[in-house]
């Protein structure tokens, strides 16, 4: 049996929304109720379009966004429940890499420096053991030591990457979250960083999060999959099963709607109406306004996650059992 | 079956005239479109197929840029030889273009309505109000745009994005263009959108007869809707194909590499392909084959020569830009002007 590395019971975020009044706050709710395992050494890829809360999801689990509620285990420690100063020593286990590394890089500081910054933080090494370490983490990552004279406006967007996951690995954390890694590389640099990325996992045990939009590329990366609609979790399971054989309408009509690189491939394309603004409603499933076989049982109650296959789960009445 | 040409383009170079000397971001290309075709322009960032859509609609930003060479003829019209204000009257009713961000296209201060009916009057100044507004209707229906006498009065900010390109379609489509120019028109979108929109191209492709030049860098999208590819790298053509032969028998180097680079969907590859180095900046290599220092079959001779577009095959019209298809390479492989 692996190890649990990460455990995340019914999470929340609530952002306060005010209304025109000023007076009446409501809530969008970007993580509502989202209960996930993360085991030591895999990848777990968190899929959805735009607003289902991936992101924020990922954010939480770090506590770069306070959450409204819930657990998250790490390593054993409930980490909604350390104080800050104790989280930001916990960050060591725990890496972030973002989208878009301009944006993450600090274009007045020198790569090495950019490197260094965690190192200082977590007091880890003195000045010489430092730099042999930002040495050779840039020739893990498939750069030069002498790249860490350079800012991040003198490298290609690949290398920017590069230096942030290079950033990432600094403190030999456990667990890496990555937040779109690829989606802002042209496609022939996409594949040198995912095939960096795997790489990096067999040879340093990492285990990631990997967030992002393209069903592709984490169908690629992941081990398991969980695909995110307005801020719960639809479907979770191995990634072989769920592509080979989505449960949730909503997973089989994301999965149809993506344009296969092969023109004699023919389908059946599921292709659904409407965008997530029509899917305001606060009982029932959020997905039963898009969903083509939505039935009055949807609009009364929420279905649960629950597990239809060995490792399988999918949130979705037509497959409870009562 | 034989289809008349709609735009042809000759010898085309775009130059960018930058502090670091000169940039020929379109460097002498040569491609046509057919009438009612769907043609698409793939490549990565840098590659100039943007540049070469707003060439052909006469956007370049200039200064710094110009057409330095070549024509762009639309029928017997080249393009590249008209005024500011001959270029207006093709802009819209003769080809039309529809861009990536279609917040940044729509104008935040006027209605949606305002807008597209603006689009209209450009063109037919006599057109009556009411003749107007119903023709609006009826192009925001066909587009499956919901309520649209409602939505007439409403502002781009309250749109979602696949409503706001729907706008941008009908706007494009109001004055019947032959051609429409779609510069990375879903990648803004979310995958169940961009399926809509996607779908909605098509069938307007086909009611309407409208050409469509697709600019894209998603190899997906164009084995979805397109007829014909067109492969950029570096300024140039590399490869030009039916859409099943480019996927089925690809030819260039890059075009393999770049098709076995997409981690697909339907089965899991164990490690991916990976293109080694980087996307080149536009301008750096100007001898030799441009996508030589990344190649796997790269020799002396692709360093100093820049190969010529060679024709390949009989029957359908194949092109590759590579040495290889000397030797190798399918049919004849017959060689052709140097460009």
């Amino acid at each position: 049996m692996q190890n649990v590395l990460l455990k995340v019971d019914n999470l929340k975020k609530y952002f306060p929304k005010r209304t025109a009044s000023l007076k009446k706050v409501s809530h969008v709710k970007a993580v509502d109720n989202v209960s996930f395992e993360v085991f030591e050494g895999e990848t777990l890829g968190i899929v959805g379009e735009s607003g289902c809360g991936k992101s924020t999801t990922g954010r939480t689990v770090m506590r770069l966004i306070e959450p409204t509620s819930g657990s998250i285990k790490f390593d054993g420690e409930d980490l909604s429940k350390l104080s800050k100063k104790v989280m930001r020593k916990k960050r060591r286990d725990i890496q972030m890499v973002f989208q878009d590394p301009y944006a993450s890089l600090n274009p007045r500081h020198t790569v090495k420096k950019i490197l260094e910054e965690p190192l200082i933080v977590h007091g880890i090494g003195n000045a010489q053991e430092r730099k042999e370490r930002i040495s050779e983490y840039l020739e893990i990552v498939g750069l030069d030591s002498y790249h860490g004279k350079r800012y991040p406006h003198q490298f290609s967007g690949g290398q920017r990457q590069r230096v942030g996951i290079a950033r990432a690995l600094m403190t030999n954390p456990k667990l890496i979250i990555a937040d779109e890694p690829v989606s802002a590389l042209d496609v022939s640099i996409q594949a040198q960083v995912l095939n960096l990325m795997q790489k990096l996992q067999e040879d340093l045990k990492l285990t990631y999060i990997f967030i992002a939009h393209d069903l592709g590329v984490v169908r690629h990366i992941s081990d398991r999959v969980a695909v995110m609609y307005l801020g719960s979790v639809v479907e979770l399971a191995e990634s072989e099963s769920l592509y080979a054989e989505p449960l949730h309408p909503y997973t089989k009509a994301l999965l149809s709607a993506v344009p296969i690189p092969d023109p004699t491939y023919e389908r059946e394309q599921m292709i659904i109406t409407g965008d997530i603004s029509n899917s305001v409603t606060d009982t029932g499933c959020k997905f039963q306004a898009r969903c083509p076989y939505a039935t009055i049982t949807c609009k009364m109650s929420t279905p649960d996650l629950v597990e239809v296959k060995p490792g399988h789960s999918v949130a979705c009445h037509l497959y409870s059992t009562d | 079956m034989e289809r008349n040409v709609l735009l042809k383009v000759k010898d085309l170079e775009t130059t960018f005239f930058t502090e670091d000397g000169r940039v020929p971001a379109v460097d002498h290309i040569d491609f046509h479109i057919n009438e009612g075709e769907i043609l698409a322009i793939v490549g990565e960032s840098g590659c100039g197929k943007s540049v070469t859509s707003l060439s052909i609609m006469g956007l370049v930003p200039s200064p710094p840029g110009k057409i330095t060479s070549g024509q762009i003829l639309l029928g017997e019209l080249d393009l590249t030889k008209q005024s500011e204000k001959q270029m207006r009257k093709i802009r819209g009713k003769e080809v039309a273009m529809i861009f990536q961000e279609p917040m940044t296209s729509l104008n935040p201060l006027y209605t949606i309505g305002n807008q597209l009916t603006e689009a209209i009057l450009l063109h037919n100044k006599k057109m009556k109000k009411k003749e107007v507004a119903s023709k609006v209707i009826e192009m925001m229906k066909l587009v499956g745009l919901p309520r649209a006498e409602e939505l007439m009065k409403d502002y781009p900010h309250q749109l979602s994005g696949g409503m706001r390109q729907r706008v941008m379609i009908a706007m494009a489509l109001l004055c019947n263009p032959k051609l429409l120019i779609a510069d990375e028109p879903t990648t803004a979108l979310d995958v169940t959108i961009q399926a809509q929109i996607l779908k909605l191209m098509k069938e307007l492709n086909k009611q309407f007869r409208t050409a469509v030049l697709l600019i894209t860098h998603d190899l997906g999208v164009v084995a979805e809707v397109c007829e014909r590819v067109v492969v950029m790298y570096a300024g140039q053509i590399v490869e030009e194909a039916p859409v099943g032969e480019i996927f089925k028998n690809p030819q260039h180097p890059y075009t393999k590499g770049l098709l076995q680079s997409v981690p697909d969907m339907r089965y899991k590859k164990d490690s991916l392909y990976s293109i080694k180095g980087n996307v080149p900046k536009p301008g750096s290599i100007q001898m030799g084959c441009r996508f030589a220092p990344r190649c796997d079959y790269a020799t002396e001779r692709c360093i100093t020569e820049n190969p010529p577009l060679y024709e390949l095959g009989e029957g359908t019209i194949h092109k590759s830009r590579c040495f290889l298809q000397e030797t190798e390479g399918i049919g004849i492989a017959e060689r052709v002007a140097e460009g």
